[in-house]
């Protein structure tokens, strides 16, 4: 038994088996079950070392060799496992409640497989062609057959497709920068192409038009989904390349860059949020906010920017999953999600409401909530580099507020004497209610999720060292 | 002789990515598609054996074929060209021209960096990238998007040859070709749908 089996082929198949169910309630378990359970293997089960199961002797290889390449996973890359599959096994539980079971279960499943193939695989600048396989999956995730599809989608696979051959290129030149480290003109190609590629990928601003156009055409629940797994092992595939080129780490270029870029997204992001009229756009541009956070991380000294980095994980897979849960609520409930239609909705569904705040307010760095110890942490360490980047930050987090304070506003605003009519169902209810006390108790306690996080810089060879 | 063949299927490819932006019957598109991997094909033989070259073709053709095939079965109705497509045909001859002027322009310095692939394969390839993004960014209709991207991409490919011959790499940048088409194929019938789900 090797470890790209266990984490990688076995979920793709597992996920073709499921397309054949059809049942909403079995898929969102099994689902699910089979992510928690690949989770714990991941966390409890070492890699590379014999385990005595009775009169059996186990033992999980790193390696799995095909077409002779590699998809390696070493121990360190353990937690990370666990992380990607029991963020992953939210969506898996919640699909039920959103209605998307059929959808985002076995294709969720296959895009998790093959971002974590992407991950894996060796020389690691392949993953461009998994994470390009990913998204040519992510594709009948997002569109029925039986509706036209919006104009997001066309944008979604235009832009994450053109990221694969600057990456493939970039990877390419890089070598070659290796090889002759003195050719400056080589060195900016490449960096140039690598800037470019993961502009694309990352829907690195003004890149980003995509996110909110498919917030108003998809289900909040998938596009949720997908704009948790693609950034955050994209980030990670992109640390991967700072960690292997030293020399791309130490360019303050190349930091000035990452840190513009971050604070761009997180500006521009606030700024946009707290301008919309659409509680599915509001999301959208909360999750550039949350990419822009994690770029910034990657600018900062790497041995307080990599543990940051990894922090902010945990956080946004669980406000994103209750942001999008909440508001897949609402839209059941209403014509389209704009303000003028939403209206009033804290009288109807009253939980998915409490959760869109309180899971906006977690992005938005509010203090008791799961957001607020990365985002503090990030922005003392980004103002004893720059103050301006920090009241940057600080410009865009209020932006981001201001637009929390409207949606509550609009939700909350019913006409006199409305009566409460609740129409959520006891499965959403369960759900969002677990997701919200999961907030408060990140906030109240974020020293829980170290036991996860604690041995994740090591995966990085110089970076987390 | 190699080389005057390669510089045939560079001016083939000019012709059917000039064509691609020109032509408004899917027909059309489909074929010049289909024969300009062969052009593509060609350009390959340059730096791979015949074997791995012709995965390349193989996996086009397919790629056209499904597209085809799905296109075919539709109606005309809810799949017209899109208000937005510039109609002048004189005005994409002049952006075909232009992109042509840049590729020769930039084939010199391109082909030193691409491990000298040689100047018809360079040509080509930029070529192939150029048209497929003049493309994608006059259309937003869905065949038209998915020949673009195909043509992108097919471009990147033969330049990436160059560099990287490696059989996981040729394999899995197949998979994506037809995973394209598929793509393609799945929007193109979603996009001719009436909008209600069946119970």
């Amino acid at each position: 038994m090797n470890a790209p089996t266990i984490w990688i082929v076995a979920p793709l198949a597992f996920a073709i088996v499921l397309l054949f169910i059809t049942n909403q309630r079995s898929l969102g378990i099994l689902g699910g079950v089979f992510a928690v359970s690949l989770a714990a293997i991941a966390q409890f089960v070492p890699i590379e070392e014999a385990v005595q199961v009775g009169t059996v002797s186990l033992k999980i290889d790193s390696s799995l060799t095909v077409l002779g390449r590699i998809l390696l996973i070493p121990p360190e890359e353990g937690p990370l496992l666990a992380l990607i599959y029991g963020s992953g096994s939210l969506w898996f539980f919640g699909a039920e409640a959103s209605r998307t079971a059929t959808r985002i279960v076995p294709f969720g499943l296959m895009i998790t497989a093959l971002m974590v193939a992407s991950i894996a695989v060796e020389p690691f600048l392949y993953a461009a062609l998994f994470i390009e396989m990913a998204i040519l999956i992510a594709i009948p995730l997002l569109t029925s057959i039986y509706r036209p599809p919006g104009r997001g989608v066309v944008r979604f696979l235009i832009y994450q497709t053109l990221a694969m051959p600057f990456i493939l290129l970039a990877g390419w030149l890089l070598a070659g920068v290796e090889a002759s480290p003195g050719d400056l003109a080589l060195a900016a190609q490449s960096t140039a192409m690598l800037g470019m590629g993961f502009a694309f990928l990352l829907a690195i601003f003004p890149l980003y038009n995509w996110v909110p156009l498919l917030m108003e055409e998809t289900s909040p629940f998938i596009v949720g989904f997908l704009l948790w797994i693609l950034p955050t092992i994209t980030i990670i595939f992109g640390a991967g390349f700072l960690d292997r080129y030293s020399w791309l780490h130490s360019s303050p270029q190349i930091v000035i860059a990452l840190r513009s870029a971050g604070l761009l997204m997180v500006v521009s992001g606030g700024l946009w949020a707290a301008f919309q009229r659409h509680l599915g756009r509001i999301m959208a541009y909360g999750s550039i906010v949350e990419t822009g956070f994690s770029l910034i991380a990657l600018s900062l000294d790497p041995k307080l920017g990599i543990p940051i980095l990894f922090l902010l994980i945990p956080a946004r897979a669980l406000g994103l999953a209750v942001w999008s849960l909440s508001l897949t609520v609402i839209k059941e409930n209403v014509e389209t999600m704009r303000f003028g239609a939403a209206q009033g909705m804290l009288r109807i569904t009253p939980l998915a409401g409490a959760g869109m705040v309180i899971a906006a307010l977690s992005t938005s760095a509010f203090p008791l909530l799961a957001g607020f110890p990365a985002r503090l942490a990030l922005w003392e360490s980004l103002a004893r580099v720059s103050i301006s980047g920090a009241l940057w930050m600080g410009i865009g987090i209020i932006g981001l507020l201001t637009s929390v304070f409207r949606s509550l506003a609009v939700i909350s605003m019913a006409e006199e004497y409305t009566t409460w009519e609740l129409r959520e169902s006891p499965t959403q209810v369960f759900m969002l209610g677990l997701g919200v006390i999961g907030l408060f108790a990140l906030g109240l306690f974020p020293q829980t999720v170290q036991y996860f996080l604690s041995n994740l810089p090591a995966m990085f060879e110089r970076l987390g060292r | 002789m190699t080389v005057t063949l390669a510089w045939i299927a560079v001016a083939l490819i000019i012709i059917t990515s000039v064509g691609l932006l020109l032509v408004r019957d899917w027909r059309w598109s489909i074929t010049l598609l289909a024969i300009q991997y062969i052009g593509i094909f060609v350009l390959m033989l340059q730096l791979w054996p015949i074997g791995m070259a012709s995965v390349k073709v193989v996996a086009g053709w397919m790629a056209a074929a499904i597209l085809g095939m799905t296109r075919s079965g539709l109606s005309d109705e809810n799949l017209a060209e899109e208000n937005t497509w510039p109609r002048g045909r004189l005005f994409r001859v002049f952006a075909a021209v232009m992109v042509l002027i840049i590729v020769a322009g930039v084939t010199p310095s391109v082909d030193t960096i691409m491990a000298d692939a040689g100047f018809a394969v360079t040509t080509g390839s930029l070529l192939l990238i150029g048209m497929g993004l003049l493309h994608l960014g006059i259309t937003a209709h869905i065949l038209r998007v998915t020949i673009g991207l195909m043509t992108v991409l097919s471009g990147f490919e033969t330049i990436y040859s160059a560099v990287e011959g490696s059989v996981l790499v040729a394999a899995l940048l197949a998979v994506i070709t037809l995973g394209l088409a598929l793509v393609g194929s799945y929007l193109l019938i979603a996009s001719n749908s009436t909008g209600t789900e069946p119970a």
